[in-house]
């Protein structure tokens, strides 16, 4: 499952309902990613966050399909936010879960490395000397790129 | 064709969409970026950097030979930098 939106998420409640009345899965993964206060050694008061909507959507269930498709996991969960956040905010929730842990690590780590790179998001920074577009970054790309060719 | 812009080459070109009506000519993303960046200065520094520049027809990321169709939505964006 997929979701983007402006709110904040839950992470103890997500979890919860993503596995209520489950029995099948033994082991869940979660990735949160958060707003940093500090970015290319500048201080960060807070990043607004563009997406593309309805291509946003697409574009992260592709890529759940593709997890789904690589690994024999038994629940998904994707949730990325937009708009305004401060330093310390949630930004996204990746959950995975799957009978035995190892697909389920694995998997979690492949979609947050692929929606970095293929998911239309875009940061803009708000810093002491105005505002900035965050610029993709090699190692992003680099991470994405183990999972290629599977 | 409607033509939308994100992130940085919006605020660069200085709007966020726009319908227009390209020449016959125009029948490949190529050839649209191409055209674009006669349409103004603001163009032709925003799509100046080809590697830079990241396009999707109907929400779906195509290449640069991809062939358009005039209802087609066109998105022209950088780089994603989510997650």
């Amino acid at each position: 499952m997929i979701r983007v939106q402006r709110e904040d998420f839950d992470v103890g409640s997500e979890i919860d309902a993503l596995t209520r009345g489950r029995t099948d899965i033994g082991g869940l993964v979660t990735f949160v990613g958060l707003v940093r206060d500090i970015a290319g050694g500048e201080r960060v008061d807070a990043m607004t966050l563009e997406h593309y909507p309805g291509m946003t959507e697409r574009a992260l269930e592709a890529i759940e399909q593709e997890a789904l498709r690589r690994w024999p996991l038994e629940a998904t969960l994707i949730v990325h936010r937009y708009g305004k956040l401060m330093p310390g905010a949630r930004i996204v929730l990746v959950v995975t879960g799957s009978a035995h842990r190892m697909a389920a690590f694995e998997a979690c780590e492949f979609l947050v490395d692929w929606l970095k790179t293929k998911a239309p998001f875009w940061k803009l920074e708000e810093t002491p000397r105005g505002e900035r577009w965050v610029e993709a970054h090699a190692s992003d790309d680099e991470a994405a790129k183990r999972w290629e060719g599977e | 064709m409607r033509l939308l812009y994100f992130a940085w080459l919006r605020t660069r070109i200085g709007t966020a969409e726009e319908t227009v009506d390209p020449p016959a000519s125009v029948r490949t993303v190529a050839a649209l970026v191409e055209w674009l960046k006669t349409r103004g200065p603001n163009f032709a520094e925003a799509l100046k950097n080809q590697k830079l520049v990241r396009i999707a027809v109907n929400k779906e990321y195509v290449g640069l030979d991809h062939a358009l169709a005039p209802g087609d939505e066109v998105a022209l964006f950088p780089p994603v930098t989510g997650g």
